[in-house]
């Protein structure tokens, strides 16, 4: 009785082509919502971009050019995913809206789903940008099969970090969640080689950096082209990010049951 | 006060329901909500008949929001039960049927008020076209305009435009006119006699007694958590506080008080005023001892008078 946390199961009468065409308004509208917000979305797209306008180009015609495409792709999606998801449901929950939506029959798939495709086509805009500057400014040149496994790789790394996006919606309160945010993701970059090979980063911090998820996210990036840290496997990195994305869910699904039944 | 209510379906009888049916909408049956220590709700009861406006009445923290909550399924009670159109209020298919105005402190800012009302018509298999929602909320001359740039009252409007969208048979406004301007307020009203004609049934909140006078044909008034009477709102006026009698007179309070049917009297400046369930009899009394008795007014008691008494009574 206490808990509604499972989706309610298609009822009879609701056909398909309500389910698809409330999904798809769901997703178009929380798209151009973000995209209106412009402190979400002129950060998480301007911050690689300037980034990579600043040290990319300037390292024209050595590694770094070609490196911070994937480092820099990997903080788009791991910033769309902890600003989007995680600040978009912490706000939303917490002026009331999302009670209103859920008093509403929509689905509560539809509403977390349309979050995370929003992210993970900023993602994808972050990609495209970064790969245009790589080969414009940057004279990188890579393959088209390079530039799609990046992608993919992308997109697939929104979903643990969509996972600590709900942990974050759930357990920071909204008006200190930008700060917390960049406390957690601010360092947690760094650490993981977004902004510079692991072999530079100082001997403490190195030690760490196995435990981030940012860091297999990053490894798995750079391995397409070739920067992956030597002796690196891409299976450790992949088994890693699910269990990440396990432990985050899991998390998450443990605090909403609990804060259903005390509601 | 028994808490549980015993109701009559009193609304007009537009509304289709099958016959094996009774005619009740909604359904709280003897409900507790605690949160932590505070009980929110204490075994109350509440039925919506079909067609019904009813008005929850009561001060802040008095539990009506937490009863409107429990009606959409948004929580669960401790114990009591709950049925909405014959049903779970969490099952889906009862949430098309209804339409809920709640008070949420932020919208999201970035979409314009078409935009949210297309949205929200998406939720439902058979929404009322956007243009008639734009209509009935009188959200046409802003239709185009981001929610953010929208004055207190106009968001209200879209609030209640959204509660619009499915054509629900059964419509929860939880403080509707909050943040109103007299005159927005009042267009709200006509809005909801609207509906109510067109035979929803309606249960607001709130804490204004003109609105629930206005509005109700039933008032049930609750006050941390506990029923404390129900009627229309002339029988909750006649129940509570009598009427009054202001007049000059030289008769001693003492006097005054002991006289049949008189509640209370008390000096207000030069004048007396007391309290009666039968005025005239007092009022023939004191005009027989007192020829110089003048400024003689009899009045019925406010609501506002009857809920305040109401309320403080029982603490």
């Amino acid at each position: 009785m206490a808990t509604n946390a499972i989706a309610v199961p298609a009822p009879r009468g609701l056909s398909f082509g309500y389910y698809a065409n409330l999904f798809r308004k769901e997703v178009q509208y929380e798209f151009v919502k973000m995209l209106r917000t412009k402190a979400f979305s002129l950060s998480v797209i301007g911050f690689p971009v300037m980034f990579y306008l600043l040290f990319g180009t300037s390292n024209r015609h050595n590694m770094f050019a070609r490196y911070l495409m994937p480092s820099y792709s990997c903080m788009g999606v791991v910033s769309a995913c902890l600003f989007g998801i995680g600040m978009g449901i912490a706000m939303e929950r917490a002026y009331g809206w999302l009670e209103l939506k859920q008093a509403s029959p929509m689905p509560r798939l539809a509403y977390l789903g349309a979050k995370v495709i929003t992210c993970a086509a900023f993602a994808l805009v972050i990609v495209a940008a970064l790969l245009t500057l790589g080969i414009t400014l940057g004279g990188v040149s890579l393959t088209a099969f390079e530039a799609l496994k990046l992608a993919g790789v992308i997109l697939a790394g929104s979903i643990p970090f969509t996972a600590m996006g709900l942990l974050v919606a759930l357990l920071v309160p909204p008006n200190a969640g930008p700060g917390v945010i960049n406390l957690i993701y601010l360092p947690m970059s760094f650490a993981s080689g977004f902004w510079m090979p692991v072999t530079y980063l100082p001997h403490w911090l190195k030690v760490i950096t196995p435990a981030l998820p940012t860091y297999h996210l990053a490894q798995i990036a750079l391995h397409i082209f070739g920067y992956a840290e030597p002796g690196s496997r891409l299976l450790p990195h992949w088994e890693a990010l699910a269990g990440f994305t396990l432990l985050m869910v899991g998390a998450a699904w443990m605090i909403f049951t609990r804060s259903e039944a005390k509601a | 006060m028994s808490a549980t209510a015993v109701i009559t379906a009193t609304g007009p009888a537009a509304w289709p329901m099958p016959l094996s049916q009774t005619r009740t909408v909604a359904k709280l049956h003897s409900v507790t909500k605690r949160y932590g220590p505070i009980t929110a709700l204490d075994n109350f009861s509440l039925e919506l008949g079909a067609g019904e406006v009813v008005a929850l009445l009561g001060p802040n923290g008095a539990g009506k929001t937490t009863a409107v909550r429990l009606l959409l399924g948004l929580i669960a009670p401790n114990t009591g039960s709950v049925r909405v159109l014959g049903r779970d209020p969490r099952d889906a298919e009862t949430r098309t049927r209804i339409g809920a105005m709640l008070q949420v402190a932020r919208v999201p800012e970035m979409l314009r008020v078409r935009e949210h009302i297309d949205l929200f018509r998406s939720y439902y298999p058979h929404p009322l076209p956007a243009a008639e929602v734009l209509r009935i909320a009188k959200l046409e001359g802003i239709a185009d305009q981001l929610f953010g740039k929208l004055s207190g009252g106009q968001k209200q409007r879209v609030l209640f435009g959204l509660a619009l969208c499915g054509n629900p048979d059964l419509i929860f406004l939880d403080e509707p006119t909050v943040g109103m301007d007299i005159e927005s307020r009042r267009g709200l009203w006509d809005q909801v006699r609207a509906l109510s004609a067109a035979g929803k049934t309606i249960l607001l909140t709130t804490h204004y007694l003109e609105e629930a006078d206005m509005l109700a044909n039933r008032i049930v008034v609750l006050n941390k958590g506990k029923l404390l009477c129900e009627g229309t709102s002339a029988e909750i006026k006649h129940r509570v506080s009598g009427r009054k009698i202001r007049c000059v007179t030289q008769l001693d309070l003492e006097f005054l008080r002991a006289l049949p049917s008189v509640s209370d009297v008390q000096q207000d400046r030069e004048a007396v005023l007391i309290v009666a369930e039968d005025p005239e009899r007092v009022v023939r009394e004191m005009l027989l001892r007192d020829e110089t008795l003048q400024g003689l007014e009899v009045s019925s008691g406010a609501l506002e008078d009857a809920f305040l008494e109401l309320t403080r009574d029982r603490e």
